[in-house]
């Protein structure tokens, strides 16, 4: 304490007392130290370069709590909604099953991912699984187009797959996910891009630490009727009467597109759930790893500031004891 | 970091350990993957295949040889459940041939519902909804699965209001110039004419 005083002195009456040569800095491997000159010529070790540190690791935490709080208060209120339509695609499933192995030309993988980042591993996992299903259905006469939702997906596969990518959509969550604007989009994409299946990928919310990759199959009309006339899964779609429209084709028409505009509303509402589940357990861990760094560097801090307390001290009472004896 | 890699490591052994009981869906038998499975593993041997719906799915009872006694409804809305798996006698969808009931042990159909009155009967009471427009499956097994766009029960309706849009409609249909315009404007009357017939019938 009395120390910290003098230096304070020091510092204020610097300008009157000439300056001395300033010496060769000292530095240690890790933290570099410089000396500064007290008021009687003394030299100690600054702490300023650790002291700036402690103070922006200890921002940083502060920031990234924040932003898991915020997190969590958002994945609270969708996660309600989402749950609420999951219904919603289980009608489809047992009807029209579920053929993720279905041998068609065009397929088309809209792949959804978030606009912003700091949520972890779970965009690159969108990503990678829907090179995976380009890669599945690659052949000969087979073609993959890509349609993407979310920035996040967009900068990954605009570097290796541009010429495949059909549509690009951002900005999905300005304002809250509801029905209306997914059917609009899903609108968009069935009136301009050609397919035989549509392989929605995005990360289905289990719980609030684990997200797992899906991918939804939605076919189109023609293909479940060559499947259904070849028996297998859909066999007995044609024991089911159909009632109204014109054709059966037609009802069926209506049907697809009504499966696709349902299953893209849950996929969006699950990933959306699981993007802010990934960023609250980032920024948990972010913060978490914050304190650490800011419990070491305060260990640090403490012993450069009791070494020089100490060699002020030596050669203080090394200078009285040279000028007794 | 190390901390993440560490919590990944010990996350799979945990999970594949328990049957998460916690997890809102329960996992079916997924015998119907395999195929899909097996490509995956063949064409990208490092990654974890990723599930697909019918693994999240509740598998539905097969055909019974009698015709069961109660109809079992799935009335689902993009944004609730409204009825799930509720045991019921009887319903009545608008559908665009008309209204149509459906009992237990019904054939299996696929209807194109139109906006018009659903009405759900247990026992005595009756519950009636105004559905936009959606789907309806009746499987043989005795079970309906209602997907509609919206649907409010009839005492939510506001009757100065349904008038008041069958006259927007009636004049915006008038003064419609393009075919777009037209049809969007014919849609809005049948919709209004639909949730007056509701409430006055």
């Amino acid at each position: 304490m009395a120390m910290a005083a003098l230096r304070r002195e020091g510092r204020r009456f610097a300008p009157l007392i000439s300056p001395r040569p300033i010496t060769a800095v000292r530095s240690s491997p890790l933290y570099p130290t410089l000396e500064d000159e007290g008021p009687l010529g003394l030299r100690h070790i600054s702490t300023q370069v650790v002291r700036n540190r402690m103070k922006s690791v200890k921002n940083i935490q502060k920031i990234t709590k924040a932003m898991k709080m915020v997190a969590a208060s958002k994945l609270r209120a969708i996660q309600t909604k989402t749950e609420n339509s999951r219904g919603l695609w289980q009608p489809f499933t047992a009807l029209l099953g579920d053929l993720p192995s279905a041998d068609v030309k065009k397929n088309v993988v809209v792949t959804i991912s978030s606009d912003k980042g700091l949520c972890g591993g779970i965009n690159s996992t969108s990503v990678k699984i829907s090179k995976g299903l380009h890669k599945l259905n690659s052949g000969p006469e087979k073609e993959t187009k890509y349609v993407i939702l979310g920035e996040k997906a967009k900068a990954q596969l605009v570097r290796d797959s541009k010429k495949d990518i059909e549509l690009i959509i951002t900005e999905l969550q300005k304002n809250p996910l509801n029905y209306t604007q997914v059917s609009v989009l899903a609108d968009e994409i069935l009136k301009n891009v050609e397919y035989d299946a549509l392989r929605i990928v995005f990360n289905k919310f289990q719980s609030v630490v684990s997200f797992v990759p899906t991918v939804s199959t939605v076919l189109s009309p023609e293909v479940i009727e060559r499947e259904a006339e070849s028996g297998g899964k859909l066999g007995d779609l044609d024991s089911y009467e159909v009632e109204g429209g014109e054709t059966k084709g037609e009802i069926l028409q209506n049907l697809a597109e009504f499966q696709f505009s349902c299953t893209m509303f849950n996929a969006v509402l699950e990933n959306a759930c699981s993007e802010q589940g990934a960023r609250m357990s980032a920024m948990d861990s972010s913060s978490r790893n914050a304190g650490d760094m800011l419990d070491r560097l305060t260990l640090t801090y403490n012993r450069t500031r009791q070494a020089s307390i100490t060699t002020e001290l030596i050669e203080i009472i090394s200078g009285a004891s040279a000028l007794e004896g | 970091m190390l901390r993440r890699a560490s919590m990944l490591l010990a996350r799979r052994p945990i999970l594949a350990a328990r049957a998460r009981p916690f997890s809102t869906d329960l996992p079916a038998a997924p015998s119907a993957d395999a195929t899909f499975t097996e490509a995956w593993t063949k064409v990208i041997p490092n990654m974890d295949p990723p599930k697909t719906p019918l693994s999240f799915m509740q598998p539905r009872p097969p055909t019974p040889s009698s015709i069961p006694s109660k109809l079992t409804v799935n009335f689902v809305l993009p944004y609730a459940s409204e009825l799930a798996t509720k045991e019921v006698d009887m319903v009545i969808v608008p559908a665009t041939t008309g209204q149509m009931g459906v009992l237990p042990g019904h054939v299996a159909t696929i209807a194109e519902l139109k906006p018009g009155v659903l009405s759900v009967h247990e026992g005595s009471e009756v519950t009636k909804y105004f559905v936009s427009s959606g789907f309806v499956f009746i499987h043989a097994n005795s079970f309906a699965d209602i997907i509609a766009v919206e649907a409010v029960p009839l005492d939510r309706l506001d009757v100065n209001l349904v008038q008041k849009g069958l006259a927007e409609f009636t004049s915006k249909l008038s003064s419609a110039t393009t075919d777009l315009e037209k049809a969007e404007a014919q849609i809005g009357i049948d919709v209004h004419s639909a949730l007056n017939s509701a409430l006055t019938g």
